[in-house]
């Protein structure tokens, strides 16, 4: 189970099963989209499948997490989502107003993202063998013209911006979880993304790179850019937006919010010319009010991500090993 | 060992023979069992362990302590000598030992 | 979070440092016995705030590193039973037994599940009449009173699909072994704060006077480590070795009466191992007689594993403080914390863990890289 978990284990299955079986260029890239040249055309692809128990939670649905995964998948790589397909596994005995209602909030999660469902499909397996429903999306989108987001391209001296409050979708999560649940006034920040990528591309197309962290957090996503980008990253904790009830719940479960995952939040590596005038685009946007500056990119230390505590001590921010676990210790 | 938060206690009640109550982390409400502190009432602070309160948090030692690390840097700055410093905040504070042993200078 | 955010305050933590600083005069060993605080350091990166001269040796307080490996090989075949559910605090789900750890026992087909609290695990057996319910119960004197009560509450309710594997630990016990190791380096000891908030501190003058080693009852946050740090430099630089309480809001002398009591009903003393240091006399708890009915270890009969530890693993110098984890052969290269040999490289509070996290940190770069005190808005 470690291995979907968006941490090391992760990434191994990626690195030493699929992408030598699959080969081919594009793959090499890993991001989370491809981006392809098609009839002239630049076109973002991508694909996510969804497995999140439970079906509903505070502030949301699977079918959101499904539209809203893809969609920001490829708004992570510049791209407006056009079209949608979807794929729905059903469990024998999945009771019909549950998909009735799911299938709702999928279409109304689609409309709020302006994006299409262009087709789909359906199968049904036996009791026992799929947890209620899975659901696979995938999507396209057009990349505009001189927009070039991979890490790659992150330089030294580059400046992290944050879009707003972390872990939220987690502690959501976990809030319903069995086992652990607890009453929070914490709903997911589950949210498409593309109308905010679009407010910091129109202030300039030379952003650097944009993930979504989603599992694994903001540990996960910094690292992968600094593992990828050969840079060091340097992250003023307390620059960083966790609102109380995330921190309620992680010191309750002795978590750390920068593990938590997020389906409504980017991180940004931007210019430092650049830097200011994007913060004040994405402030000015609804999804991206509470943006901050978290920290920078650094020579020193490359593909290490490292936080300065707010005592003005430092801390190794690793990649997560796999699922976060509640401790007593 | 040992993660154990202070929260803010909302509500009692017995929950099967047992005194229970809501407990609030700083937003994020979770349930407690106080049986080890049956006179903790609503209101009051206790350091919760897995789902158990297991001692009540005085606030008076709380500010206390914080008193004393505000005073730390003043009285340095005043007395010069650190060491007259320590001496100076044990007989504000009124001191802390509370074992054996002694000093041997 | 209120009492919490204000013990991470960074300008009384600097006031408390510069006491400390003006007061240390040459080189002391202290060791924070609890894997909590370890957890503080680590995570607040206070060793690296302290003058050179104080040393933090990380102790054996992590319930999970010190759990023996005997122990984890009886959880995991309790647990591979398809008639059990068994339940566990999630930090041990990672912990290495001889050849898998308990999440790969639930891959297999095991019903592995994590829960928050003990009783979650009772509320598990009373829904579920119909399977054998088993809790871990590992932990130190503050883990242990939660556990006892719901061992007595399933007497108490009658509730027969129960049971727990107990392996509890006692810290003055451990704080006795390490000051009796021949090679001791500790001069002082930050105790565990939740340890004392339910035992008190009744057990340690004798310890302190015996060894002639300070101890100070110390707490979780950031200030509250580097008070228990300063106060324990005070006693050495003139020699004292008194018990001080620098946790006050939440240790009483006394402790927590309900709590001791149920732990001197439902539990007995005994000697017990830890991993990687060996048999501790009287370091242990295990279920009293009038409770044996609840004892996962012989309702399932598996008294009988029995595990030698791997040679290779030095863990338990390490937990001493006579060796440091680089300085280990395995260290990052049969040793990582995606294949441990032994639990201080899982545990995020782990000593080998910790070190293996920083080795590639050469930290004065990151100094030159983010001088101290430059916020993150002045680089935009």
């Amino acid at each position: 189970m470690g291995h979907g978990g968006g941490g090391v284990m992760s990434a191994e299955l990626v690195d030493h099963v699929f992408a030598p079986a699959f080969g081919g260029p594009l793959l090499a890239g890993l991001g989370d989209s491809a981006v392809l040249e098609l009839g002239g055309a630049r076109l973002a692809f991508s694909t996510d499948s969804f497995v999140v128990r439970p079906l509903f939670f505070p502030g949301g649905s699977i079918a959101d997490l499904a539209v809203n995964g893809t969609v920001n998948d490829l708004a992570m790589s510049g791209a407006r989502a056009a079209y949608l397909s979807c794929g729905f596994i059903l469990e024998e005995g999945l009771e019909l107003p549950v998909l009735g209602r799911l299938a709702e909030a999928l279409g109304a999660a689609a409309r709020a993202a302006g994006v299409e469902v262009a087709t789909g499909d359906t199968k049904v397996v036996e009791a026992g063998h799929g947890d209620g429903l899975y659901i696979n999306t995938a999507g396209i989108g057009l990349v505009p013209a001189g927009v070039d987001l991979r890490p790659q391209r992150v330089v030294p001296g580059d400046v992290v911006i944050v879009s707003g409050a972390i872990g939220l979708h987690g502690v959501a999560i976990m809030s319903v979880r069995e086992g652990l649940e607890f009453g929070a006034c914490v709903v997911s920040d589950c949210a498409p993304l593309g109308g905010l990528v679009e407010a910091m591309l129109a202030v300039t197309p030379d952003l650097h790179v944009l993930r979504d962290p989603t599992r694994g957090g903001l540990a996960a996503a910094l690292n992968e850019i600094a593992g990828a980008a050969g840079v060091g990253v340097v992250v003023q904790e307390r620059q960083v937006p966790v609102p109380p009830p995330v921190a309620g719940a992680c010191a309750m479960l002795g978590l750390d919010p920068f593990y938590v995952a997020n389906e409504g939040k980017l991180v940004a590596f931007v210019p430092r010319e650049h830097a200011e005038a994007v913060l004040a685009a994405m402030r000015a946007h609804p999804l991206g009010a509470e943006a901050a500056v978290i920290g920078e990119a650094v020579e020193a230390h490359p593909g290490m991500v490292v936080a300065r505590t707010g005592l003005g001590g430092t801390r190794v921010i690793d990649l997560p090993l796999g699922e976060q676990l509640p401790r007593i210790c | 060992m040992c993660l154990a938060v202070p929260g803010r206690v909302l509500r009692i009640e017995e929950r099967d023979g047992t005194r229970m109550a809501d407990v609030d982390f700083g937003g994020v409400i979770k349930e407690v069992c106080l049986e080890y502190l049956p006179d903790l009432e609503v209101g009051e602070y206790a350091i919760v362990h897995v789902g158990f309160a297991l001692q009540r948090l005085d606030e008076e030692s709380a500010r206390r302590t914080l008193e004393l690390f505000a005073g730390l840097g003043i009285l340095q700055e005043e007395f010069g000598d650190p060491w007259e410093a320590a001496v100076a905040m044990d007989r504000l504070t009124g001191g802390s030992e509370i074992g054996v042993g002694e000093a041997e200078r | 979070m209120k009492y919490l955010e204000e013990f991470q305050n960074p300008e009384l933590a600097r006031r408390l440092l510069d006491d400390i600083r003006a007061t240390v005069t040459r080189p002391w060993a202290l060791m924070e016995v609890c894997g909590g605080q370890t957890h503080t350091i680590i995570r607040h990166g206070i060793d690296q705030l302290l003058p050179d001269e104080v040393e933090l040796i990380h102790g054996p307080g992590c319930p999970v590193c010190v759990t023996p490996l005997e122990v984890i090989d009886k959880a995991l075949e309790i647990a591979s039973r398809p008639e059990v559910l068994f339940c566990s605090f999630g930090d041990m789900l990672r912990v290495p037994g001889t050849d898998r750890d308990l999440f790969r026992v639930r891959a297999e087909g095991g019903d592995v599940r994590v829960v928050y609290s003990p009783l979650d695990a009772l509320r598990l057996a009373q829904q579920n009449p119909g399977r054998e319910v088993v809790f871990f119960g590992i932990g130190f004197e503050t883990t242990a009173p939660p556990n006892a009560m719901t061992v007595y509450q399933a007497k108490k309710l009658g509730i027969r699909n129960f049971s727990m594997l107990v392996s509890h630990v006692r810290v003055p016990p451990a704080i006795e072994a390490i000051m009796r190791s021949p090679d001791c380096r500790v001069q002082g000891f930050l105790a565990a704060g939740h340890v004392c908030s339910v035992m008190g501190v009744g057990e340690y003058p004798e310890l302190a006077e015996r060894h002639r080693v300070p101890i100070v009852v110390t707490g979780f946050e950031p200030l509250d480590i580097l008070e228990g740090v300063r106060r324990a430099v005070r006693q050495l630089e003139c020699g004292a070795h008194t018990v001080e309480n620098a946790y006050p809001r939440a240790v009483r002398p006394e402790g927590n009466p309900a709590a001791q009591a149920m732990l001197a009903d439902v539990f007995e003393v005994t000697d017990r191992a830890w991993r990687g240091i060996g048999v501790i006399p009287d370091s242990g708890w295990r279920l009293s007689e009038r409770y044996r009915e609840f004892d996962a270890e012989q309702r399932f009969a598996v008294g009988g594993i029995q595990t030698r530890e791997p040679a290779a693993c030095r863990a338990g110098e390490v937990l001493q403080g006579l060796l440091k984890p680089h300085e280990c052969e395995a260290f990052g290269t049969t040793c990582t914390p995606r294949t441990p040999l032994g639990a201080t490289m899982v545990s995020s509070e782990g000593a080998c863990a910790a070190y293996y996290l920083y080795r590639r940190l050469d930290l004065p770069q990151v100094r030159i890289a983010a001088p101290a005190g430059v916020e993150a808005s002045s680089v935009v």
